[in-house]
């Protein structure tokens, strides 16, 4: 195996291309010389491993010196066919396939899902299922903030926050641990409503967290905002304008940023948002501080949604009961026969939905994740298409890191806070 | 969108033979791909009609004969705050439809993905090249005729 290096620069194999260094490695005359190394561009690999790329994305960069003069974004290292295995796995079974796509918020993606799949076969779910899946999006959506404000801040250079962040985090895991039962890729919703109730000891440690975290984030950004290395870095780093974000279909915080005030939650609103009452952020500049404090700003508005839902929060059954369609409980199924049979036909066959297609999206924290479900009348769908923001968001990429720095495109990719899993699929 | 607006847009794009569907409350256009860059230039410039983004490109493979692809694009209106879908039905043998890239930057991608997945050609895009597979790889998975756990031997490994 250390011997392969050598052997191939020994072998007269001309699809091996030598560079001009590794020639004059081997040549005997080591007074070549070569071009003026600064007056060529130079072609930086920043590859799919890579501490500041959020995930495999890998960036080619020609480079002019320090400057950045054209950059080609590279995606498919985390391409995992999401699409295809749709066609070949059944309604109920593709939710936690879901969990996996955004996955720094997964119980917000199975919301989205299951919100596109009950339009397409036209349930209605009882409020408390709306209620709680309000509040799985929302704690959704500030633990996905609380990612991107803590890498982005570290790759600037500011260690202490990210842990801050990711303790807070820590909280929101816990009380994933006691509502689902899982930490992490929940999978807790179900077509019809959510897996089970939500126990008294979540909506204690939702209350204890909301109480606590406006304090918790007040301090977190006392240390990095005032900081000016890290305005200096981020002002006027990264801009897009209006035109441009609308004219490549960007949505999400980075349309918000460059004054357009769109919010699904707002424009067509879905599951309970009409009846709340909050603000949405939306700021002029259009470069990668407004981002940032568009997204402290989404954290605390989430917060005050969070606080409205727990106090309104009816009783009632937290799935629709319809039999043909939503799976019915464990306990019954094992000991009941009319139970037995409609949880066998669901599995087996599917939720069969009318032939047709439907389109639904959510407002994910990173823009608009929607997904088309295409049905023929059997159990698995026909086609779904996922439209996913981040994958949409990375082709600004090269207009956002016109004429900066290398150094600038860390702060420029912590800003835009793509996640490959939703980008590649 | 309320049936006026349904009107409207019927009664700007009646050059054009376009026949109206539904998908589940919205509207949809089917539209000949000839005419797709007139139909989209109406849409999105008219001020009373005013669509000014593209959200969505995906191909859909029928697996008929005859018409089997289809590109569905998704539009939506900041004006008016409402949705259209666009439908492009492709032939089997050679699904070529004209690009969106000279409409709306954003078409880009979306196209290259449909190309990828699907072997649909957008013919003016300016780099029409695959995103997700690898470049010189020959088939397209999203197929219906691709197998769901791929060709063996099809992407080259490297060797150790």
């Amino acid at each position: 195996m250390h011997n392969t290096v050598f052997e191939k620069l020994k072998s007269d194999d001309p699809d091996i291309r030598k560079s001009k260094i590794l020639e004059a490695l081997e040549s005997e005359d080591l007074s070549m010389s070569f071009d003026d190394a600064l007056e060529n561009e130079m072609v930086l690999n920043m590859g799919p491993q890579h501490p500041a790329t959020h995930g495999v994305l890998r960036l080619l960069v020609s480079l002019d010196g320090e400057t950045i003069k054209k950059v080609v974004p590279d995606l498919g290292y985390l391409h995992r066919g999401y699409e295809k295995l749709a066609e070949a796995t059944s309604f109920h079974e593709y939710i936690p396939h879901t969990d996996r796509l955004d996955y720094l918020q997964p119980i917000a993606n199975n919301v989205a899902y299951t919100m596109a799949v009950e339009k397409l076969i036209k349930l209605e779910i009882p409020e408390r299922g709306k209620y709680i899946r309000t509040i799985c999006s929302e704690l959704g959506r500030i633990q996905s903030h609380l990612i991107a404000f803590g890498t982005m801040v570290m790759d600037i250079g500011a260690l202490t926050p990210f842990l801050w962040a990711m303790r807070e985090r820590e909280k929101i895991l816990d009380i994933y641990d006691i509502m689902t039962g899982v930490r992490f890729t929940t999978s807790y919703t179900r077509i019809g409503g959510v897996a089970q109730d939500i126990p008294d000891a979540a909506i204690a440690g939702i209350k204890k967290f909301i109480d606590e975290f406006p304090k918790y984030l007040r301090e977190m950004r006392d240390i990095v905002e005032r900081n000016k290395i890290f305005i200096v870095r981020t002002e006027g780093i990264g801009i897009i304008s209006k035109e441009d974000a609308i004219d490549y279909g960007i949505t999400g915080p980075i349309l918000r940023a460059t004054g357009v005030p769109r919010d699904l939650r707002k424009d067509e609103p879905y599951l309970i948002y009409d009846k709340l009452d909050f603000d949405i952020a939306v700021l002029e500049d259009g470069d990668s501080l407004s981002r940032y404090y568009i997204r402290i700003e989404e954290m605390i508005q989430s917060v005050r949604i969070l606080h409205q839902c727990l106090d309104k929060l009816p009783k009632g059954s937290y799935n629709s009961g319809n039999p043909k369609k939503v799976l019915p409980k464990k306990e019954r199924v094992y000991t009941k026969m009319e139970e037995l049979i409609h949880d066998f036909m669901l599995i087996n066959f599917g939720v069969n939905p009318p032939v047709g297609e439907s389109y639904s999206a959510v407002e994910s924290s990173k823009g608009e994740l929607g997904f088309y479900i295409k049905s023929d009348g059997r159990g698995n769908p026909f086609r779904l298409k996922i439209h996913s923001p981040s994958f949409c968001n990375l082709q600004i990429l090269p207009v956002l890191m016109k004429d900066c720095m290398i150094s600038d495109v860390v702060v420029i990719i912590g800003s835009v806070d793509p996640v490959m899993g939703e980008a590649d699929k | 969108m309320n049936q006026e607006r349904i009107d409207l847009i019927k009664l700007k794009l009646t050059d054009f033979n376009i026949v109206f569907t539904d998908i589940t409350g919205t509207p949809a256009i089917n539209a000949n791909p000839k005419y797709i860059i007139n139909i989209c230039k109406i849409l999105k410039t008219d001020p009373d009609i005013s669509f000014e983004m593209l959200l969505d490109e995906m191909g859909v493979d029928n697996f008929k004969k005859g018409i089997r692809f289809e590109v569905v694009c998704s539009l939506y209106s900041l004006k008016f705050k409402d949705r259209i879908f666009i439908k492009v039905l492709l032939d089997d043998k050679n699904p070529e439809m004209p690009s969106l890239t000279i409409l709306w930057k954003g078409a880009d991608w979306y196209e290259r993905e449909a190309y990828d997945m699907f072997g649909i050609k957008f013919t003016g895009h300016p780099d029409l090249r695959r995103i997700y597979m690898p470049e010189d790889y020959e088939h397209f998975p999203m197929r219906k005729d691709f197998p769901l756990l791929g060709i063996p031997d099809s992407i080259q490994l490297p060797n150790k």
